[in-house]
C-alpha cells in the first residue's frame, strides 16, 4: 500500500502507541508527538513545549492533556494551549485514523520546504 | 404492475424494512427473500437470553411462516446468494437457480471476526453470532467443563455469563486493560470486572491469545506470556465485520462496509442496502437501533418517498446480563470544551459519568443504576439545553427541576435510624446523641466514642457533616491537604484506605474512593502507582503510563531531551574493567559529558534516547546495571575506605555500604533515598547529611536518620547504636520499609520524620525487635519482585516503542 496520498501520510498503526502514552514522528520540521489518550482517541502536536522546548511526548498523559516532563506545564492536546496560569501554545497537527492506520496531515512536512 | 424486489439476508434489518414496506406500499412489490440460515427471521439480540436459558427459540421469533404467507413473500431460507448480475438484474443462489429483480435490497449483515490463531479450526471452537452457534455452545455446556471466551466486549461477556449460568467454569481473556473498552471508560470497566468475578467468572485482561491447542478438539488456550488455560469450549467473540464479499464481487462500491448514501442507495441506484453490512458517512453499526432507522428509510424509498433520508445514528449500549446494570451512549471522549459530571457511590457500586459540550449531553456511561439511561439518551438525541438542570442532572430525572441538593440539608434530613457507618453499624441518632451528651468536638472523638468512621473510613465525610450540623459554627473540620484536585483525600487517608479496602488497581481506587475525574492527573497517578506497588508487592501490575518519564525509560531526562546514564557502582567502588567499559561506551556513542556525581558514581550525560538500549547492552556486558539515579528509589550508598585502608578506620565501612546497596537496590520508595557509611567519626562519607547514615565507631555502628543536603540543609538525628553489622543492616532496612509504608509520595525521609517523630521510628525500627524483623521481612519479600536490572530486558528489545520513533518522515521529504 502506498504510504503517501496527496494530503495524508501514514505513520503506523493505532496499537503502536500505548494507551495514555505517546510516540514520536521525526519530520524535517522537527519531531511530532502522537498521543493516544485513555479513551483511545489519538491526537498529534509538535513535540516541543512552548516554555523551554521540553519533549511533550515524554510527559504523563491525563484526560486530553499532557504534563511536560521538564517543568510540569500542562498542555491541551486538542488546542496545544498551556492550561492554568501559563501562557503558550504548541502547534497541533491534524490526525486521522483509517482502518486502524494512523495518518498525519501532509503539511507537517511543509515547514522545511 | 408489480415490481420484483429481491431481498438478500433475512435478519432483523431486512425484516423491519419489509414490515415498513408492507405498511406503506402494500402489494407494490413481489418479494423474494433469501436467508442463509435455514429458518425464519428471529431476534438476534436475544441470543444471549437463549444461551442463558431465560428464553427459548420460539420466544425470539419475529416473523412466523404465516406472516410470510400473508404478505406473499417467497421465503428461500437456507439458500445463500452467491452472485449478483447487475447487467442482467438477476441473483444466483447456491443451488444454481437464478431470480430476476427490479430492485434489490442487500442486508447481508456481518460476519464474526475469526483470528487465524493456530488451532482456530479445531472442533470445540465456536463464534457467537447465530442460533447454530448458540446450539453448539449449549451442547458443550451440557457436560459442564471449562469454557474460555476470547474477547471481553459486549458479545463475549454475554456469552461468558450465559455459559457460566449453564454450569461451565468460564474464563474471559481480553486484550485491552479493561472490559468493553469501546463502550465503557476504565472506571465502569473495573466495576463490571468486579461484578463478573463476584459471579465466579475469571477475567484475564491484557491477555493476547497465542494459540488454541488440542489433538482432536480444543483442549486449552495459550496466551503469549505462556499461560495455558484448559478449555473444553473456546468461544471467539472479538468483533464483527460487515459481510461485503457479495457486494464487492458485484462491483458495488465497498469500503469497510457497502457504501450507501442518505437514501440507503449503493453505488448502483437499483440496489439498496441496510443493516450491519453498510457503511454510511464513514460509520458501520453493530447495534439494533441504527439498523431499524436505516430499514425505515430504505422502506420509504422503496415505497416511493423521495424525501426519506437517514442521517446517521446516536447509539446506546446495554449489556444483556441479568443483574448487571450498565448503559453507555454517545461519545465520552474528553475534548476541548467538554466537561464531565462524575458521580461515584462506592457503597452501592454506582458510577455515572455525563459528558457535556456546549450545554448539551454528548455522552453518558452509567453503571449500577441505569434507570435514567433512557432520559439521558433522550436529552442527548434531542440536544436539549441542560443549563437549568445542570445542578442536579446527574441525580437523574427524579431530581430534575427540584431544589438543588445541599449535602448539609441532606444529612440534616436523614432519620435518626439511618445507618451512617456500615462497618460498625452506627446510626445517625447514636452519633448525634454522643456528640451532644458527651460534648464531642471532633472526628477523632466521635471515632473513639461511637466507632463510626473507625474502620474503612469511607463514611468520614458523612460523620463530619453530622458534626457540623450538630455543632454549627463551633465545628471546623481538620484541614487535610488533598493529594490533588481529583480527590478530597490527603495522602495519609489514601494510603490507609488502599490497605483497609484492599484496593489493588488504579481504577479500583478511583471508583471506591470516589475520584472526581475519570482518569486522574499527573499528580495523583504516580502517587497511586507507588502506593499500590508498596501495598501489594507481587500482585499489583506497575502502570508505566503513571510513571514520570525517568522511571519509565530508566534514565534521567535533560533540558535538551537527551538522557543521562548512571550505572551502579556498589558502595562507590569500581574496577578497571568497569571503567574501560564506560570509556568504550562514551567513545562509541559520542557521549558529550562524563562527570562524577556527589554520590560516588559516574554520570554519562547527553545520550540520545534511541541509543539508550545499545548503551545499556554494552554496560550490561561488563556487568554494570542500572544505578536508579532517576528514580524515587534507593539511589546510592556512599562510603569511605574504612578499616580496609584508612589508618583511622574502625569498621569495614566499604563492605557494609556494598552489603546495604546489594540488599536494597531496586526498591521503590516515596522519594529518593541516599545512604552513606563512614568508617569513623571523621565522617569522610558525609553520612550525617544523608537520608540514613552510618557512622562506625570502635564499639559498633551509630545509625543516623533524616539528614538533608539539598533544598533544605539538615544534620541527621541519631537513632541509636547497634553492635553488629547484621544488626545495622536489619535496622536500616526496617527504617526504609517503615518509610515505604508510611511516607507520602515525594516526601523525603527528613520530612516524614518531622511528621511522625523520631521516637516513633526508633520504637518501631530499632527497639521493637520482633517488629523490626517483620519490617525487614516485608522489605525482603517485596524485593523478590523489584530487584532486577531494568536495563537488561530493554537492552534485549523490551519496551522498544519507548526508544524508537513511530515513523521517520525526514527521508520522505527528499523524494517529493
Amino acid at each position: 500500500m502506498n504510504a503517501m496520498t496527496a494530503d495524508w501520510i501514514e505513520i503506523g498503526r493505532v496499537e503502536d502507541v500505548p494507551l495514555r502514552g505517546a510516540r514520536t514522528v521525526k519530520t524535517p520540521a522537527g519531531d511530532i508527538a502522537v498521543f493516544r489518550i485513555a479513551t483511545g482517541e489519538m491526537l498529534a502536536i509538535e513535540d516541543r513545549c512552548p516554555h523551554r522546548g521540553g519533549p511533550l511526548s515524554q510527559g504523563i498523559v491525563h484526560g486530553d492533556a499532557v504534563t511536560c516532563p521538564l517543568h510540569n506545564w500542562v498542555l491541551s492536546l486538542r488546542t496545544g494551549e498551556a492550561q492554568g496560569a501559563d501562557r503558550g501554545c504548541a502547534k497541533t497537527i491534524p490526525l486521522r485514523i483509517e482502518d486502524g492506520r494512523v495518518l498525519l496531515a501532509a503539511r507537517v512536512l511543509a515547514a522545511a520546504e | 404492475m408489480t415490481e420484483k424486489l429481491v431481498v438478500i439476508g433475512n435478519g432483523m434489518a431486512a425484516g423491519r424494512a419489509l414490515e415498513h414496506l408492507f405498511e406503506e406500499a402494500p402489494g407494490r412489490y413481489e418479494v423474494t427473500l433469501f436467508g442463509a440460515e435455514p429458518r425464519v427471521n428471529y431476534n438476534r439480540i436475544m441470543l444471549s437470553p437463549v444461551l442463558a436459558g431465560e428464553k427459548a427459540y420460539p420466544d425470539i421469533l419475529i416473523h412466523d411462516e404465516a406472516w410470510y404467507r400473508r404478505h406473499g413473500v417467497r421465503l428461500r431460507a437456507g439458500r445463500k446468494i452467491v452472485a449478483i448480475d447487475r447487467a442482467a438484474k438477476t441473483v444466483t443462489a447456491s443451488d444454481g437457480t437464478e431470480t430476476p429483480y427490479d430492485r434489490l435490497l442487500l442486508a447481508t449483515g456481518s460476519d464474526p471476526i475469526i483470528i487465524p490463531l493456530p488451532g482456530h479450526r479445531l472442533p470445540g471452537v465456536a463464534t457467537f453470532r447465530d442460533l447454530d452457534d448458540v446450539e453448539t455452545m449449549l451442547k458443550a455446556a451440557e457436560s459442564g467443563g471449562r469454557a474460555v471466551v476470547i474477547g471481553g466486549g459486549l458479545l463475549g461477556l454475554e456469552a461468558a455469563a450465559g455459559l457460566k449460568g449453564r454450569g461451565m467454569a468460564v474464563t474471559v481473556v481480553h486484550l485491552a486493560p479493561t472490559l468493553m473498552e469501546r463502550q465503557l471508560d476504565p472506571a465502569a470497566g473495573y466495576l463490571l470486572q468486579k461484578e463478573l468475578e463476584g459471579r465466579g467468572i475469571r477475567v484475564v485482561t491484557r491477555a493476547n491469545t497465542k494459540s488454541i491447542d488440542g489433538v482432536d478438539r480444543a483442549e486449552s488456550v495459550t496466551l503469549d506470556d505462556g499461560t495455558e488455560i484448559p478449555a473444553d469450549l473456546v468461544v471467539m467473540a472479538v468483533g464483527i465485520r460487515p459481510s461485503t464479499a457479495l457486494a464487492k464481487a458485484a462491483g458495488l462500491a465497498v469500503n469497510r462496509g457497502v457504501l450507501v448514501d442518505d437514501s440507503m442507495r449503493t453505488s448502483d441506484p437499483e440496489i439498496l442496502a441496510v443493516g450491519e453490512c453498510v457503511e454510511h458517512r464513514g460509520q458501520c453499526y453493530g447495534l439494533v437501533a441504527p439498523l431499524y432507522e436505516m430499514a425505515k428509510v430504505a422502506a420509504a424509498r422503496l415505497a416511493g418517498d423521495e424525501a426519506a433520508a437517514y442521517a446517521g445514528s446516536v447509539t446506546s449500549t446495554k449489556l444483556k446480563v441479568t443483574g448487571i446494570d450498565l448503559f453507555s451512549a454517545g461519545d465520552f471522549a474528553e475534548c476541548e470544551g467538554r466537561e464531565e459530571i462524575v458521580l461515584r457511590d462506592a457503597s452501592r457500586s454506582v458510577y455515572k459519568r455525563l459528558v457535556i459540550e456546549a450545554d448539551r449531553i454528548v455522552g453518558a456511561v452509567l453503571y449500577g443504576d441505569t434507570a435514567d439511561g433512557g432520559w439521558f439518551f433522550d436529552l442527548m438525541r434531542e440536544k436539549t439545553a441542560i443549563a437549568d438542570l445542570r445542578e442536579t442532572l446527574i441525580f437523574g430525572r427524579a431530581y430534575a427541576g427540584g431544589a438543588p441538593l445541599d449535602p448539609m440539608a441532606a444529612v440534616a434530613a436523614l432519620p435518626d435510624s439511618a445507618e451512617i457507618c456500615g462497618c460498625n453499624g452506627v446510626c445517625k441518632g447514636t452519633i448525634v446523641s454522643a456528640i451532644t451528651a458527651k460534648g464531642l468536638t471532633g472526628l477523632d472523638e466521635v471515632r473513639a466514642h461511637t466507632k463510626a468512621s473507625n474502620s474503612c473510613g469511607s463514611c468520614t465525610g458523612l460523620v463530619e457533616r453530622l458534626l457540623s450540623a450538630t455543632l454549627g459554627g463551633a465545628y471546623t473540620p481538620k484541614a487535610v491537604k488533598p493529594v490533588c484536585g481529583c480527590t478530597e483525600l490527603g495522602h495519609g487517608e489514601l494510603r490507609r484506605l488502599i490497605a483497609a479496602k484492599e484496593l489493588k488497581t488504579i481504577p479500583a481506587v478511583m471508583q471506591e474512593l470516589e475520584w472526581a475525574t475519570s482518569c486522574g492527573c499527573a499528580k495523583c497517578r504516580p502517587a497511586l502507582n507507588y502506593y499500590l506497588l508498596a501495598a501489594w508487592p507481587g500482585e499489583y501490575a506497575d502502570d508505566a503510563q503513571s510513571r514520570f518519564v525517568n522511571e519509565r525509560v530508566h534514565a534521567n531526562i535533560q533540558k535538551d531531551g537527551t538522557y543521562s546514564v548512571v550505572p551502579r557502582m556498589w558502595g562507590g567502588v569500581t574496577s578497571a574493567r568497569e571503567l574501560r567499559a564506560i570509556a568504550d561506551v562514551v567513545e562509541k556513542f559520542a557521549i558529550p559529558t562524563v562527570k562524577c556525581t556527589g554520590g560516588q558514581r559516574i554520570d554519562m550525560l547527553g545520550v540520545r534516547k534511541e541509543d539508550l538500549p545499545a548503551v545499556w547492552a554494552d554496560l550490561n556486558a561488563a556487568g554494570l546495571v542500572s544505578g536508579h539515579a532517576y528514580g524515587k528509589a534507593l539511589r546510592t550508598v556512599k562510603t569511605c575506605v574504612g578499616s580496609d585502608w584508612c589508618r583511622f578506620g574502625t569498621q569495614d565501612s566499604t563492605g557494609l555500604g556494598i552489603r546495604l546497596e546489594k540488599f536494597m537496590w531496586g526498591a521503590w520508595t516515596p522519594a529518593k533515598v541516599k545512604l552513606a557509611v563512614s568508617g569513623c567519626p571523621r565522617n569522610c562519607a558525609e553520612a550525617t547529611c544523608k537520608d540514613i547514615g552510618v557512622v562506625c565507631v570502635e564499639s559498633g555502628y551509630e545509625i543516623h536518620v533524616g539528614g538533608a543536603a539539598g533544598l533544605d540543609i539538615k544534620g541527621t538525628e541519631v537513632l541509636g547504636r547497634v553492635a553488629s553489622e547484621d544488626e545495622a543492616l536489619e535496622t536500616i532496612v526496617a527504617i526504609v520499609q517503615l518509610y515505604r509504608e508510611q511516607g507520602w509520595y515525594l516526601e523525603r525521609i527528613y520530612k516524614w520524620m518531622a511528621r511522625v517523630g523520631l521516637e516513633t521510628i526508633r520504637a518501631q525500627a530499632l527497639d521493637d525487635r520482633a517488629g523490626r524483623r517483620a519490617l525487614f521481612d516485608r522489605f525482603a519479600f517485596s524485593q523478590r519482585f523489584s530487584q532486577s536490572d531494568p536495563w537488561e530486558p530493554r537492552a534485549r528489545g523490551a519496551e522498544a516503542h519507548e526508544f524508537r520513533p513511530m515513523a521517520d518522515l525526514r527521508a520522505l521529504e527528499a523524494v517529493r
